[in-house]
């Protein structure tokens, strides 16, 4: 991976043609085109759902749910990666990709999405049940079609209805191994649901030139930085509530009441001092306020409360979920499982 | 695709890592059904005892 990243990048169509030719296709840059990160994510949240769901499933059954919610997610990125070419080319934060960079045809990519596709919807259905392939197939057609294709470049509420199709795993996890989806499951859905935008709208407050440059309708594009701010700070106040739902209905115990309590606090407060500075304004991003601290979007001294949310929000998702997974998966007695 | 024949040797490995991830995939595409099919039949066939 770290070789394919060091490979040249291209700008534009034409110079991503001439790549073509110099850099051939390696078997990594079709594994860079499953967005191995964001699969990452995705296991560990269907995951959880699995587990708790409480219903003893075959190990073997339960990883081959796992891979294809994994795999699901792969092709996702790479039907992704194929239509979002042209506008990668023109991001800094994604301009080397295997597409834009040149290294692999767009068509190639295509056929990588629709076949993994095919195959981890199919192997869910045999190997759990249809329930949970019907829904995986409608969370890839949702991130590819309904996000990549139709929302992406058409309204700043991108990001919030196309959330769903992240939001959707744990519920494709529990129906795996459950054959049911109850209130449980739409309650963890819903946790990521809401989570999504203050999380993508603090990334893109410090990053919005890039999706102006594109032509993407973030939020702070259309609607300005204060506009984003007081909306991430709105869906925060909702956000962190939520959060103690599942102790409501019994899913999360009293580690997770502590964890989401505390955890919702901080990320209130976070949200709150976002909206009290000037992140992502054109005042907050001369280069005499910028801070040294590298990577690849520097971070200007108004556009720290965006980072530091932004950062946040990654650490208290892992947490809620480590947390209901560590409750469940203590409760789990190893004979039930075969 | 570049022409076989005429390919660089960067090009043949590129495309011989390429062939061998393919095959690997496949191949546990194949186990993986087949363990799959001894898993589910086995849930559902009665102890002898």
């Amino acid at each position: 991976m770290a070789m394919s990243e060091a490979l040249p990048t291209a700008a534009t169509p034409a110079r991503a043609n001439a790549l073509q030719a110099k850099a051939p296709a390696r078997w990594q840059d079709f594994v860079q085109l499953l967005k191995p990160r964001v699969m990452s994510l995705v296991v560990f949240t269907g995951l959880t759902g699995l587990v708790c769901a409480g219903t003893p499933v075959h190990p073997f059954l339960a990883a081959v749910a796992i891979l294809c919610i994994a795999v699901g997610a792969g092709a996702s990125g790479a039907l992704n990666m194929w239509y979002d070419a042209d506008i990668d080319a023109k991001m800094r934060r994604t301009r080397s990709r295997p597409v834009p960079a040149g290294r692999v045809q767009g068509a190639d990519a295509l056929a990588l999405g629709v076949v993994l596709s095919m195959f981890s919807v199919m192997l869910m259905g045999m190997a759990l049940n249809w329930l949970a392939a019907g829904l995986l197939a409608f969370t890839i057609f949702f991130y590819a079609v309904v996000y990549t294709i139709w929302l992406k470049r058409w309204t700043a509420q991108n990001i919030v209805i196309g959330g769903l199709a992240g939001a959707l795993p744990p519920v494709i996890g529990w129906a795996a191994a459950s054959g049911t989806v109850p209130l449980n499951a739409w309650l963890l859905c819903a946790i990521i649901f809401m989570w999504t935008p203050p999380h993508f709208w603090a990334l893109s407050l410090y990053t919005s030139e890039d999706y102006q440059k594109a032509g993407v309708p973030m939020m702070p594009v259309v609607a300005g930085a204060a506009s984003t701010r007081r909306q991430i700070l709105i869906y925060s106040l909702v956000f962190a509530p939520l959060c103690l739902a599942p102790v409501l209905t019994g899913l999360g115990g009293p580690a997770y009441l502590a964890v989401a309590g505390l955890g919702g606090l901080v990320f209130v407060l976070l949200a709150i001092r976002l909206h009290r500075s000037h992140a992502g304004e054109a005042g907050a991003q001369r280069k005499d306020a910028m801070l040294q601290e590298g990577g690849l979007y520097d971070v200007r001294a108004g556009a720290k409360d965006a980072r530091n949310l932004f950062a946040f929000s990654i650490l208290y998702l892992t947490l809620l979920f480590a947390t209901l997974l560590a409750e469940h998966a203590m409760a789990i007695k190893p004979l039930e499982l075969l | 695709m570049s022409d076989p024949a005429n390919e660089s040797p960067v090009d043949a490995k590129a495309r011989r890592g390429r062939n061998i991830a393919l095959a690997l995939g496949l191949v546990l595409f194949v186990a993986l059904v087949f363990v799959v099919t001894l898993v589910r039949l086995g849930a559902n066939v009665a102890p002898p005892f």
